[in-house]
């Protein structure tokens, strides 16, 4: 919230609580993927990994069915972790080990939040200098792996075709909005700490570039690991061997294409008798799943394959883990600001109590995601909750700012606190180069939102193409909580502003009716 | 003579092993996976002790005491390395049963991998499952114990800081209470330092202090 005693800026208050209901909305779905960082985190203090094998089953010859037909790593996930059902519907019961966590999360949270500002400024020494330190480690740790080389080759080779595709750059430009975590509040609610004469023309550069810098850091390290991943997995050419009773180790990676050509033309039945897949790197790294799927399927497998496994598991869980806790404060004081500011609670009451009742009013309310079809209620909220409404909330920021406010005050504002007017850039981007940018990327999601049919991939035990995941669609309930999430924050602001010009109207009609009864008072006084 | 037996035998034994005959086993070893830059070469001598250890875990099953060495037969041994093989019985004239064969090597599978280095992955008998061992499960799961001392510490710190919080609001409230009390308490007492009563400045009459004089009045007029 901007604290102005402008009446102008009265209308920031619509702002704060538009944002309020945004960030309660992330932060539940938010922690939900904290918790199960926790969950690994767990269960990384073992040697062998509970991830690492499967399962045995009743006779003890062989392993468990689901576990056989896709990898140990995904059954752990799917299966021990989410226990998920196979349809979206299917609610099933909740899991206790997910619900104990996310108490744990929540718990962990709440500590670091208690004394608003005070706590969380001492937190973040940790969390947020923890993960740079781990991400060295990783980055280390991969550049020394085989086949990390490759990795980022990949990274750093532009693929032109890719490039011209106008949804990859949308997906790149909603990125760095969330990554940057604009118009959720964190950031207004956090340099309202700060001295009114700050310099933030300098923090707004530090920040920005610090992201991107960072984000390139950490692919570094990814693609590293993803390209060991990729150099370990050679189950097409030991198939090529066992079926040819080559000699061990006779066909190396470079030699398989050649041989592979060589044995199609002398004896094609049984190599297609084989089923190969084709084995590109480049296939490989595209098909990488991302968001939850790299971390917790593709990361803890290649972690399996590094010597000396339980570390470095400990190591990447507990980084994301403070990761994500840093983002989760930025969230809790998009919540809590607002409603100290706009007064919940009587004066008296400490604040430790407020953060303690939004704390438990969001584990109450997030107890949803550890349902057994919780991950695909994430998905909805993930994609629903926060992208339209923030697009939005920081389109009108911005044109509030720019146009409202007027962009000459704003610049004598900055002058005041820093010393300098800002050049031509800056008043350039405001007025008109953000607002047209956000404008673009509002429409085009939207539009992209409206045409791709709503549907999701579900965990099909029972699907002929097990492990393909299952193409559903959402019924048409949870289409109508999609539409609710996505249209509920945004109307906040229409909603509060209806109610302030009617409380308004209401009391212009009551003071022109006190002064028509002064003047009949005086009138009648004669 | 014997040369034709000889060959009678070898001819017999060869009809006996071939790749998908009856009762044949395959067998496949990654001798190079298993022990890198200590493998070694699969040579007739290591035929020999395989030999010998399908032998051994003949003769523990009852009624098949009187396996032979030579009764174990090995047939197209490829490079890399794989092979079949055969039980014969006594007579050398029918191969063993299958499932007698499959549960005696089953028995002894620990034996067999441990006389070439190997194990259940790299000394492949195809279509004979290996028994799997039991997952080592602890009484309690160990993240329940990492979990259990975390949240312990977590509450203690919030049981802390609430407490922390408490007090300091407590002494704040007492605080500007006990500033109030002692002015009113300035005004009626006289303060006492060292058991000598310091009397308050505006009570005393200005009095001049003869040590600090000032210049003018030291130095005598011209």
């Amino acid at each position: 919230l901007v604290r102005s005693p402008d009446k102008r800026l009265g209308w920031g208050v619509l702002w704060g609580l538009g944002c309020l209901s945004v960030s309660f909305l992330i932060s539940l779905y938010y922690n939900m993927v904290l918790t199960w960082v926790l969950w690994y985190l767990l269960n990384s203090f073992q040697q062998p990994l509970p991830w690492g094998t499967c399962p045995l089953d009743l006779n003890r010859t062989g392993f468990v069915e689901e576990c056989r037909a896709t990898s140990t790593v995904s059954y752990f996930w799917y299966r021990q972790t989410l226990n998920v059902t196979a349809a979206i519907e299917h609610s099933g019961s909740v899991q206790w080990r997910l619900l104990a966590c996310l108490a744990a999360c929540w718990a962990v949270v709440y500590l670091c939040v208690i004394r608003g500002i005070e706590s969380t400024g001492k937190a973040i020494y940790f969390t947020a200098s923890f993960p740079y330190l781990v991400l060295t480690i990783f980055l280390i740790r991969g550049l020394t792996l085989p086949g990390a080389v490759e990795g980022l080759i990949y990274l750093f080779t532009p693929n032109v075709h890719t490039l011209q595709n106008p949804r990859v750059w949308l997906d790149a430009a909603t990125q760095i909005f969330f990554s940057l975590s604009l118009a959720i509040g964190g950031h207004i609610a956090f340099a309202s700490y700060n001295l009114p004469r700050n310099d933030c023309e300098k923090d707004a550069l530090t920040v920005a570039l610090l992201n991107s810098a960072t984000s390139l850091y950490a692919s570094i390290a990814v693609f590293s690991v993803l390209g060991f991943k990729a150099a370990t997995d050679h189950g097409n050419i030991l198939n090529l061997i066992n079926e040819f009773d080559f000699p061990e180790h006779s066909i190396s990676r470079d030699d398989y294409a050649t041989v592979l050509t060589h044995l199609n033309s002398t004896q094609p039945e049984r190599v297609a008798g084989l089923h190969l897949e084709a084995c590109h790197l480049q296939d490989f790294l595209d098909k990488v799943p991302r968001g939850t799927g790299l971390a917790f399927i593709v990361f803890t497998e290649a972690i399996l394959h590094m010597p000396g496994s339980p570390v470095w598991a400990v190591l990447f869980f507990s980084m994301l883990f403070t990761l994500g806790l840093s983002s989760m404060f930025g969230n809790m004081e998009g919540i809590i600001t607002p409603l100290l500011d706009v007064g919940v609670l009587p004066r008296w009451v400490p604040k430790e109590v407020l953060t303690g009742a939004a704390c438990l009013a969001c584990f109450l309310s997030a107890t949803c995601f550890t349902l057994q079809s919780g991950s695909y209620w994430l998905e909805v909220f993930d994609s629903h909750a926060a992208s339209l409404n923030l697009i939005l909330f920081a389109f009108f920021e911005v044109v509030g700012v720019a146009y409202v406010y007027g962009l000459d005050r704003f610049c004598d504002d900055i002058e005041w606190m820093t010393g300098r007017r800002p050049g031509l850039y800056w008043r350039v981007t405001w007025k008109v180069i953000s607002p047209l940018l956000l404008l673009t990327i509002f429409v085009a999601y939207f539009a992209l939102l409206t045409q791709t049919p709503l549907s999701y991939r579900a965990w099909n035990p029972q699907y002929e193409q097990f492990p393909l995941k299952q193409e559903k669609s959402y019924p048409g309930w949870v289409w109508a909580v999609c539409v609710l999430l996505s249209l509920l924050p945004a109307l906040w602001v229409p909603g509060v502003a209806l109610a302030q010009l009617l409380a308004q109207r209401r009391r212009k009609q009551e003071d022109t009716q006190r002064d028509t009864r002064l003047e009949l008072q005086d009138s009648g006084v004669c | 003579m014997l040369w034709l037996l000889f060959f009678l035998v070898t001819a017999i034994h060869a009809e006996l092993c071939q790749p998908d005959a009856e009762n044949a086993f395959k067998v496949r070893l990654s001798i190079r996976t298993a022990l890198g830059d200590k493998a070694y070469v699969w040579d007739t001598n290591e035929e020999y002790l395989f030999k010998a250890m399908v032998a051994f875990s003949m003769r523990k099953v009852p009624n098949r005491e009187k396996t032979e060495i030579s009764h174990v037969v090995l047939c197209n041994v490829t490079q890399r390395v794989s092979f079949w093989f055969v039980v014969t019985d006594p007579s050398k004239n029918h191969t063993l049963p299958a499932d007698e064969v499959q549960s005696a090597i089953r028995m002894n599978r620990n034996r067999i991998n441990n006389a070439f280095f190997l194990n259940d992955q790299t000394l492949e008998f195809l279509k004979i499952p290996s028994t799997l061992a039991p997952p080592t499960d602890p009484s309690v799961p160990i993240w329940i114990i990492v979990f259990g001392v975390v949240f312990c510490i977590v509450i203690v710190a919030i049981t802390l800081l609430v407490l922390s919080g408490i007090r300091q609001r407590r002494r704040k409230n007492k605080g500007p209470s006990e500033m109030d009390d002692t002015e009113d308490k300035c005004e009626n007492t006289v303060t006492i330092e060292n058991g000598i009563p310091c009397d308050p400045l505006d009570m005393k009459g200005g009095h001049i202090n003869d040590t600090f004089m000032t210049e003018e009045e030291r130095l005598t007029p011209l």
